[in-house]
Order: C-alpha cells, then structure tokens, then sequence
C-alpha cells in the first residue's frame, strides 16, 4: 500500500504564486448574501493584487454543503458574486477540506498552463441554516449503516478526540490550550469573530457538549468569505516584487467507513503533507516549515493535525504546545491568524484564510500578528469529510 | 514531455430507468473496473482521482465522503467536482498538463430513481429571493427558452420533433441506451404540451447509471491499447440570473466550444468536425447547441435536421449514441457517458451506431436548467 510512503507524483513544470489576498470579516450572521460576502473578499484581493476583475481568466468557488444554504448547485447560484460569470468557472469540492483544496485548484488551472490569472474564493453563510447547521450536517452520514443512529458531528469529533487522548495519556487541559492559544492570537485579527483572553479553568469551566469537547473547545458557526489571487511566474513578477509561491500542494482522502479506522491518527492528513513536501522539496518539515496554519475546528485537531504534518511527534504535540513551542513567538508558531478557534470557521472560506495569513505572514504584512523573524517558508492544512481528507499546502518566499 | 493528454480507458454500467439491484456505490465499481480495464491499468496505476457529484442528486451532504472506495483511491489524491462532468475531464486534463499526473481517473453517476421528483430539486437551484417566489417551474425556463429560439431563427416545431425521431432510432443501435424507440415525427408533436411549445417526448427521461473515464499523459497513452487525443477542452458559465441572459442562443456552448476550438487548431468546425455528441437535455438544445457550435449556421440545424444531414449516414452526424433523448439523462454524468460515446465513434467500437469517417468529435455539455454552465471538448484519433 501506497498509503504513507512517499507519493509517486511527478514534478510540476510551471511555478505558480499566490499575489494577493482578501476577506471579509468573520460573523456569527451576516447579513450581507453569500453572493455579496464573496464580492467583497476577492474585491480586496483583487485590489492587493492590483489586478482588475476583467483580467482575471478563471474563478475557482469553494463552499461547503449545499444544505447549508438550500440551494442546488450553490456554486452556479455564487457564480457572479464570485466575479465567475462570463469565465470559465469552477467548483471543487472535499467537505471541511475545501478551503485550502481552493488553493490546489486554482494552482492545478495555472500550472497547467491553461491560465496565467485565477480567482480563488471560500465562501460561506452557515447562519441560513436554522435553527443550527448541525441539521444539516445529519445528512453527511451514510444512508443505511449510520443515518439511522442520528449522529451528530459533535459526537463524531468528541470520539476521535477522546481515542486521542486514551492512546497517548493526554489530559483535556493540554487541549483546553489550544482554544486559550488561538483566541489570544485572534485579539490581533480585525476580522475576528471569537478573540478572547482565557484561562484553561475558564475553557474547562464551559459547558460539555459532547464529552470530552466543552463549548469552548468548539469553532463557531460562523458567515464569511476570503479570496486569493493566484498568478503564473510571468504575471508574478510583473505584478509584485513580494510573490508567494507555492511550492507544493498535496491531498489524501481516506476510506468512507471511518468506523473501522484507528482515530488515533490522522493518516490522510500524512499523506498529503508527504505530497506536498516532497513537491516542495522539503525533507525535514520540522526545519524547514517556519510557520504552520493546520485546521483547527476543535482544539484537538490542531495538535492531531500537527502530528499528521510531521511536525511534532505522534502523541507529543500537546506537551510541545505546553512548552511553548507554538505560541506566535516561540520556535514553531501554531495558526498565529488566531486559527478557526479565534478568528470564525465559515467552513471553506476558514482555509482560505489561512493560507491568507501565510501569505501575510510571509509577506511581512501580518501587522500585530507578525511573527518574528522572517519566516521563510509555511504550511496550511485543512480537514474534512468523515475524518476523512486532508488537504496540504506548502508556501514560500522562494 | 509533451502536453498531450489522451482518453486511455471508458467504462460504465449500461442507462436503465430503475436499478434496485445495485447501489450507486456498486454501479461505480463496476464502471471502475471496467474503465480500468480498457486502459490496461489497475486502480494502483492511477495517480489521481476526480469524482463529479452534486449534495442534493445524492441525498447526501458532503457526499464526496463516499467515492474514494470503490474507485480504488482510499488514501490517495482524491476531489470532487461539483459541476459539468466536462469540468470533471478538464480537471483531469489540467493535473495531468501540470506535470504532477500520468492517470487520472474522472467518475460520475446517477440514481435519478432514488429521487422521487428531480424538478423539485431543480426549483431549488433557483434564487431563493428573487426567483423561487415566482414559483417557476423548471421546465418552463426550458419552453420559454425554446420559444425564443424558435422566433428568433424561424426554426419549426417538425424540426424539433425530428431529433427526437433521429436520436430514439439511434439508441436502438446502443446497448447502453434506455430509451430507444421507433417514433414519426407526429407521434412527438401529438405527445402532451408541457410548457408550450415544449412537448413531453421533447424531454429527455432520467436514467440509472456510473460511468467513469481514465485520462493520461502522452507517455502514459503510449501504453494504453486505444488511445483517443483531447485535442481541446473549455467550459464556461454565463448568468446565473434568469432576468440577464441571451434566451436565444446558448452564449455559453458558444464560448465554450471556441475556447476547445482554439486549442485545437479547428477554424471551421462545421467542415473539420466529423460527428458530434451534444447536449439535447430538450430536443431544441441540440440545434441551439450545434448553432452556438458553429456545426450550422444560425438557423440552419432544423433544416440540417429535416434533411437527415445529422442522421448517422449524414454529411455531420449528430448524437449517433442516441442523445439524451435516446440513452436517458443522469445529471451530470451525461456528459461523460457521451465522452465515452466519443471515444468509441474513434476507435471505430460504435459497432451498429459507427459513423465513417469519425476522425475529429465535438463533445458539448450543458448543465440544464437554470444553468449557463457548458463545457466542450475536441477529441481525435491522431
């Protein structure tokens, strides 16, 4: 099985830059439409980009499930909002993957050679789904061995969170940090939707929603969008003199029945950072990555996540997020944006915007978020489906 | 390494109206399988996979959960397409011009027999505040379509009744074809007035099925027993709106068809293009979409259609597998069983449907209503 080796991919002919970056504010009700949500974001990544709407050759939508909304086709209904119509336009979609996947897409139209200029836009409204989107998201399960059940996502996550911690002897204090972590960063985000000071007693203190996941361990249900604008070397460099490549994007999605798997570990989220590490060039992540934006829809996922990106060693994160390891300052910041704890989970515009705060980040545009001393080269990941795909990219300054 | 992408491997379960017999899941195996071992390889070979699905057609949200089993593609580099199935081909074409793929697998299917009543899916396609209040019926865009292209290029109804007698004829050559029928002209226009002048056997009836297609790289189709070239793909959406789109011609087909085109090096399709498959969701589609084409002049594919020049012995055969109207329409894998309708019309496997001379194929997709989104592609022998 090809599982975890070394993916037998081949190399990329065409180097492709990210140039600009945009979003819209993260809220819990937006009142703005979807179509209005995404306008506005790549409208800001346009204008970063310094590119007009006109010369823009293809647009890439990522949206999370069409229940949310009650539309068919959402992506055909989002399409001029995006600025798609008129354009060779296209949706792709893996679930809660989505977000950092647009990136993929959008980098596939451009290295391809078929395009020298796309759009890349998240968009999402989940607060149209009354009277929470958890009912929407009964309708994931399958059909005949789960649905019956009436599983909810917050049982399916308390069970891999709970595997995680009985295999490695975690407390839920070590996870309660990454919610303290992640709000803090988020004080600095103006596009924040849950910035907090906490305590790990004020994260344990919350209520339980499914045990051992408190409500503060949760992301929110949250309205938004965020755009990029992606450009072939050519373009790059005629329009800036700061591009962010990326070097090396890869993707994995594992087997539907997720009921016989060992939630311990997120291998798919392995093989798709050994795809995108070995595109990138990069042999030892824990070197060479500077700067990390995993998703972190829960708080353990962003531990579960670091260990699946090979940057901390299975079961250690905790106690290297413990030391300090991840804060913004210290050796390895961890989703320094405020991640999808701090700044909102819209679900696919979430991942969009963590590859904007790589592009920030790199570009030394992060403001009071900057991370110290120039990073070099960073990584973001989304997650999704059942426990299921992981989505990888990897951007530099080289 | 060249940029040369081939069709290498076709497989598919044949359209039927009803299958309790197999899940979706299965039907996919089996046109898996089956694509698999047309192009020579197994599922292990395959370097990426795209699955082409919408949440709603499936009953499932998020249903790209469930494809990477019975692909083969547990653990592996594996999206969905939440469009055309030709936006499904022209992903698999752009991995594999990117250098990263030599095989990628492109799956769609349907079970349209699931659903209890897929116009009322449809109605949720519409904009919930400006359109859906209007209550519109998505067969009715099609008849208010239709109407405007009949004014506007002085097309005749009888024209329109023909391509369903000329497609249902020539499903009975497909063994993969659920709705083959000998029909006159006058059994179609005596069939009921769905939304004037859109009649009931001018809409094509939904079908069961999987069907998926293997594409490679130059190198890879080196290796593969019959490969078919992908000459040129696009795809383009237009308006979302009802309220802000040309009625009369198909303005997407056309962009569309000129972006394939293009990159194809064909300057005149109508002489260069041997056969086409195009959408005909509505019998009209057919002459609106080979007109967007430029297969015919505007105005001009109802009186191709009339004198049989579309037929399967004609000047330009149109939809020798029998069309939608003939095979059944599932979504948005229609356009990849036609894909796969193509390859065969090259390889010279069409057996009774086979057109001579079937060198250069157009394939040209539409999303239906209330889409503008359609894709095209060029397929060739050499």
């Amino acid at each position: 099985m090809r599982a975890t080796e070394a993916p037998l991919l081949g190399k990329p002919r065409r180097r492709v830059a990210v140039v600009g970056a945009g979003m819209s504010l993260f809220v819990r009700r937006a009142l703005e439409t979807g179509k209005e949500l995404s306008y506005y974001a790549a409208s800001q990544a346009l204008e970063t980009a310094g590119v007009k709407r006109r010369e823009i050759e293809a647009v890439v939508m990522v949206t999370a499930p069409d229940a949310f909304d009650g539309v068919h086709m959402k992506g055909e209904w989002l399409l001029d909002g995006a600025g798609g119509a008129g354009k060779p336009y296209m949706r792709t979609y893996v679930g809660g993957g989505s977000g950092v996947f647009g990136l993929i897409s959008g980098w596939t139209l451009v290295a391809s050679g078929l395009f020298d200029l796309v759009l890349v836009i998240g968009e999402e409204k989940m607060s149209s789904c009354q009277p929470h989107p958890q009912g929407a998201f009964l309708t994931i399960f399958d059909h005949t061995i789960e649905r019956p059940l009436g599983p909810n996502l917050l049982w399916i996550f308390a069970l891999e969170q709970h595997r995680y911690m009985a295999t490695y002897g975690i407390r839920n204090e070590d996870i309660a940090l990454v919610s303290v972590k992640n709000k803090r960063n988020a004080l600095d985000h103006p596009a924040a939707q849950v910035a907090a000071n906490l305590t790990v007693n004020d994260v344990l203190a919350s209520e339980v929603v499914a045990w051992p996941v408190h409500r503060l361990m949760v992301s929110p249900v949250s309205d938004g969008a965020a755009a990029l604008v992606l450009a072939s070397e050519t373009v790059a460099r005629r329009l800036t003199d700061k591009p962010v490549w990326i070097q090396g994007v890869g993707w994995s999605l594992d087997t539907s029945y997720w009921g016989n798997r060992d939630l311990a570990y997120p291998r798919y989220v392995e093989a798709a950072a050994r795809m995108a590490y070995a595109m990138a060039g990069v042999t030892e992540p824990r070197k060479q990555i500077h700067i990390a934006e995993p998703y972190d829809p829960f708080a353990y996922k962003e531990l579960h996540h670091l260990e699946g990106l090979l940057l901390a060693d299975k079961g250690q994160a905790p106690e290297d997020l413990a030391q300090g390891r991840f804060e913004r300052t210290g050796p390895l910041p961890v989703c320094p944006s405020g991640g999808l704890m701090g700044v909102g989970n819209p679900i696919a515009a979430a991942g969009v915007m963590k590859v904007c705060e790589l592009f920030w980040q790199l570009r030394g545009e992060a403001g009071r978020r900057q991370v110290p001393g120039k990073p070099e080269r960073g990584v973001a990941q989304a997650w999704g489906d059942l426990m299921q795909i992981g989505t990888v990219a990897v951007l530099g300054i080289h | 390494m060249s940029d040369h992408v081939a069709i290498v491997g076709i497989g598919s379960t044949p359209l039927r109206t009803l299958s309790p017999d197999q899940s979706y899941r299965e039907m996919v195996f089996a046109a898996a399988a089956r694509a698999y071992a047309d192009a020579g390889v197994t599922h292990r070979d395959i370097d990426s996979f795209i699955s082409v699905a919408e949440d709603l057609h499936e009953g499932t949200s998020i249903t790209d959960e469930y494809t990477p089993d019975q692909l083969g593609a547990v653990l592996r580099p594996v999206q969905t397409v939440a469009g055309d199935g030709l936006q499904g081909v022209a992903t698999a074409f752009m991995l594999i011009r990117s250098g990263i793929a030599d095989l990628v697998a492109v799956e769609a299917h349907c079970k349209s027999s699931n659903i209890l009543r897929h116009e009322a899916v449809l109605e949720m396609a519409f904009d919930p505040l400006y359109e859906r209040p209007l209550q519109v019926y998505p067969h009715y865009v099609a008849g208010l379509e239709m109407r405007r292209f009949l004014h506007e290029t002085g097309t005749t109804e009888e024209a329109v009744a023909q391509v369903v007698v000329k497609n249902r004829r020539n499903a009975l050559g497909n063994q993969a074809a659920a709705f083959g029928a000998m029909l006159a002209a006058d059994d179609v226009l005596a069939s009921d007035p769905l939304c004037e002048p859109l009649r009931a056997l001018e809409i094509s009836a939904y079908a069961d099925g999987a069907v998926v297609l293997v594409l490679g790289s130059a190198e890879a189709a080196r290796r593969a027993p019959r490969p078919v070239w992908l000459r040129g793909v696009g795809w383009i959406s237009g308006s979302p709106w009802l309220g802000t789109r040309p009625w009369g011609a198909a303005s997407y087909a056309a962009a569309a068809a000129e972006k394939a085109y293009a990159m194809a090096g064909v300057t005149d399709p109508a002489n260069e293009i041997r056969f086409a498959e195009i959408d005909d969701t509505y019998a009209y589609k057919e002459l609106q979409h080979m007109e967007a084409a430029r297969l015919a002049p505007r105005g001009g594919a109802g009186r191709m259609t009339l004198a049989g020049e579309t037929g399967r012995g004609g000047a330009l055969p149109v939809n020798p597998s029998g069309g939608s109207l003939g095979m059944g329409y599932c979504f948005d894998a229609t356009a990849l069983y036609r894909t796969a309708e193509a390859v065969r019309q090259i390889r010279g496997e069409a057996g009774r449907q086979q057109v001579r001379g079937a060198t250069l194929g157009l394939v040209l997709s539409w999303r239906g209503v209330p889409t503008q989104t359609g894709g095209a592609l060029v397929l060739a022998a050499a």
